[in-house]
């Protein structure tokens, strides 16, 4: 069976698209992460019993099973851990200019511990894993506690 | 425990559009895992369906949707979902039913209809992110492949070429597989090399295909197995293991989750030296670089080392370590849980003797098959004797 | 304020196509095309399933006679909704049925043109149709029960 035989009609279909919307409820730790952002600073969780500053921040050690401690205040910069050129969207459509993205693991947070956000002025020749980048943050006032209240990442010393 | 054999299998075509419905494909494949296996339905104790996302059929409640076409219908019945690592889980909870004497014969029934997700089955993908710090940066699922896959290379200073050499395997294998959507006689390490770039490092080819389609086990204990088979294949090992959604803190480069699933199904199987005495391996390959990362994780060979066995060509069909001889999901598609038929599917039928055009030399007696999914963090292992 | 932070709001982008099947598509297309109702038969069971389906669900044979099952049948259950898919109130109330048919198993839900209190069960009814040219091969080529 060919696209163009659902197209054309020569096979009988049925069409709908799910109408539910959602709201997903951030809970104790990313919402704070959420306020924290909209002041411009990155936070992470630290875990009392092993010692690890947990980034994304969350509410539990998932290792010592044990409720999470204080909440402390990162550094905006970090490491490439790895990154991608993406040439396509979401819905596997093609992008004339490419995306570039990758997991950065934040200054201040235990070793690994990072998250994915957009990397920026920076050229494909460039980019390599290590690379010490930077956030590029939006303007306070364009900030609304989200994770794209950074822009990118951009390497330091740029 | 009892001992369970696996004593039929089935596959339907695996194709980008099928007419048939989700229900009807499961009905095609269970019915040739049955014939094969000599018995009808009303022999079946219980029955087990996997499948992945909801939203790639669009129809929610999806294991309770298939309960007729997968012969369901007054039995006990069950659908597991590890993301594409049921190709293989829901084999393993098959084995549950029979191992654990509830059931002497188990009907495994996977099945996938991507089609019917649109603009792209890529956009119910974009359900899996986390709503909150993943989501609103629009992400494509491949990216995190592409990201692993960069870290995987960056580490042991791999070469895009050796990474193609899988793909150009599979697709070639598969050009013996009956079902296959994607086999290529002629395709070369040039073409994969050649095809468009989705997201670096990963271009077109070096990806598997969406696609619907079905496939079936029929699992039965010993005394079941050896009235109705002349070639039972034993389930000697089974494992798995999940490792957590964060996957932006963890190390990429290697699969730990999959080693560890591996050590527990080889511990079950009383395999020592996998190395040694594994015959044949069916991993998980929706993306080439997964071969080499599963074989590694898999414990087949060195951090590093699946590349150089792949250049050298021990992981062709003839080769010592046979990888994918069914052609994979890279070349017969993958329509996630239903890889099951070229997977499980494929040592059954390899350690049966039965592959075909396919049947890997030396009449194996060891394989070892291997599913993986979830968000990059779940993995299943068999281990199956002949 | 508070709110905004804490929760993060989104849908399912998705729609999709789902493909009537093998079965499916034959009993849409008779439906548009002949204005009747097609079934199919399992000889080991003797039993015909309406909606038709490719398998016999209980001996799981291949089914492949077709039978036409007659446009009469007979309501088995009934509901009455007052209210729409997300949750409000309707006009008028709507009478939805299970109507089964003679000799088939399974059966049609659809609405039934009656006020609610001329409704009940046992009650015989027939398919009423979208007239020929306006069909698509879509359950809604039924429009309606009405009372015989
Ligand atoms: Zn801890
Ligand atoms: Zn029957």
């Amino acid at each position: 069976m060919k696209a163009s035989d659902i197209e054309e009609g020569r096979v009988a279909t049925a069409q709908g698209r799910p109408e539910a919307k959602y709201a997903w409820s951030a809970g104790e730790s990313i919402g704070r992460f959420l306020a924290e952002l909209k002041e411009g600073r990155l936070v992470g969780r630290k875990c009392d019993k092993c010692g690890r500053i947990l980034f994304p921040p969350r509410s539990f050690c998932e290792e010592c099973f044990v409720r999470a401690g204080d909440f402390v205040t990162l550094k905006d910069s970090g490491t490439v851990e790895t990154y991608s050129i993406s040439y396509i969207d979401t819905d596997a459509r093609r992008l004339e200019e490419p995306i570039y993205v990758g997991v950065i693991s934040i200054d201040g947070a235990s070793e690994k511990m990072g998250f994915m956000h957009y990397l920026g002025e920076v050229k494909a020749d460039e980019l390599s894993i290590g690379l010490k980048v930077k956030a590029v943050w939006k303007s306070k006032a364009d900030r609304e506690g989200a994770i794209t209240d950074i822009r990118y990442f951009k390497p330091t010393g740029r | 425990m009892r001992r369970v054999a696996v004593i039929g299998a089935g596959m339907t075509l695996f194709r980008r559009r099928l007419l048939e419905t989700g229900k009807e494909m499961c009905y095609q494949a269970s019915q040739m895992a049955l014939a094969e296996a000599g018995i009808e339905l009303t022999d079946v104790d219980a029955v087990v369906t996997g499948s992945a996302p909801d939203a790639f059929d669009g129809v929610h409640m999806k294991g309770e949707y298939l309960s007729d076409g997968a012969g369901g219908v007054g039995r006990p019945y069950m659908r597991v979902f590890t993301g594409g690592g049921t190709g293989c889980f829901s084999a393993i909870a098959g084995w549950w039913h029979v191992a654990s004497g509830l059931a002497d014969i188990c009907l495994v029934v996977n099945e996938e209809k991507m089609s019917s997700c649109h603009p792209h089955p890529q956009t119910a993908f974009g359900h899996i992110w986390d709503p909150i710090l993943e989501r609103p940066l629009k992400p494509n699922l491949i990216w995190i492949f592409a990201m692993e896959m960069n870290r995987y290379m960056t580490a042991h200073n791999i070469k895009k070429e050796d990474i193609a050499r899988v793909a150009v395997k599979n697709k070639r294998n598969a050009v013996d597989h009956p079902c296959a959507q994607l086999a290529d006689p002629n395709i070369t390490v040039e073409d994969v090399l050649d095809s468009e770039v989705l997201a670096w490092p990963v271009q077109r080819l070096d990806i598997s295909p969406p696609s619907d389609g079905a496939s079936a086990l029929v699992l039965a204990s010993e005394d079941i197995a050896r009235r109705y088979s002349e070639t039972p294949v034993w389930i000697s090992g089974v494992g798995w293991c999940i490792d957590s959604t964060m996957w932006t803190n963890r190390d990429l480069y290697f699969p730990e989750y999959v080693a560890r699933a591996a050590k527990m199904a080889y511990g079950m199987a009383k395999v020592d030296d996998p190395r040694r005495d594994v015959d044949v391996v069916e991993p998980y390959d929706p993306f080439d670089y997964k071969e080499l990362h599963h074989l590694e994780g898999l414990l087949l060979c060195d951090k590093g080392e699946a590349p150089k066995l792949t250049r050298e060509g021990v992981t062709e069909r003839d080769g010592e370590l046979p990888t994918c001889p069914s052609g994979g999901l890279l070349g017969v598609g993958n329509p996630i849980a239903a890889t099951m038929g070229i997977k499980v599917g494929e040592i059954y039928w390899q350690l049966a003797g039965k592959a075909g055009k396919r049947q890997v030399p030396g009449s194996p007696q060891l394989g070892v098959c291997q599913a993986w999914g979830d968000l990059m963090q779940f993995s299943s292992v068999i281990v199956m004797r002949a | 304020m508070a709110d905004e932070v804490r929760r993060w709001r989104g849908d399912m982008e998705a729609y999709y196509i789902y493909t009537a099947g093998v079965a499916g598509d034959r009993f849409l297309r008779e439906i548009r095309d002949n204005g009747r109702l097609m079934g199919t038969y399992c000889p080991r069971c003797d039993v015909i399933y309406l909606p038709p389906r490719i398998y016999c669900e209980t001996c799981f044979s291949e089914l492949n006679e077709w039978e036409e099952v007659p446009n009469k049948g007979v309501i088995d259950a009934i509901t009455v909704a007052y209210v729409n898919d997300k949750g409000e109130r309707l006009p008028q109330p709507l009478v939805w049925a299970l109507v089964r048919f003679p000799g088939a198993r399974g059966g049609l839900v659809h609405f039934v043109s009656l006020p609610e209190e001329d409704v009940r069960e046992g009650m015989e009814v027939e398919v009423v149709y979208r007239r020929t040219g306006r069909r698509e091969a879509a359950i809604t080529d039924i429009l309606y029960f009405k009372p015989v």
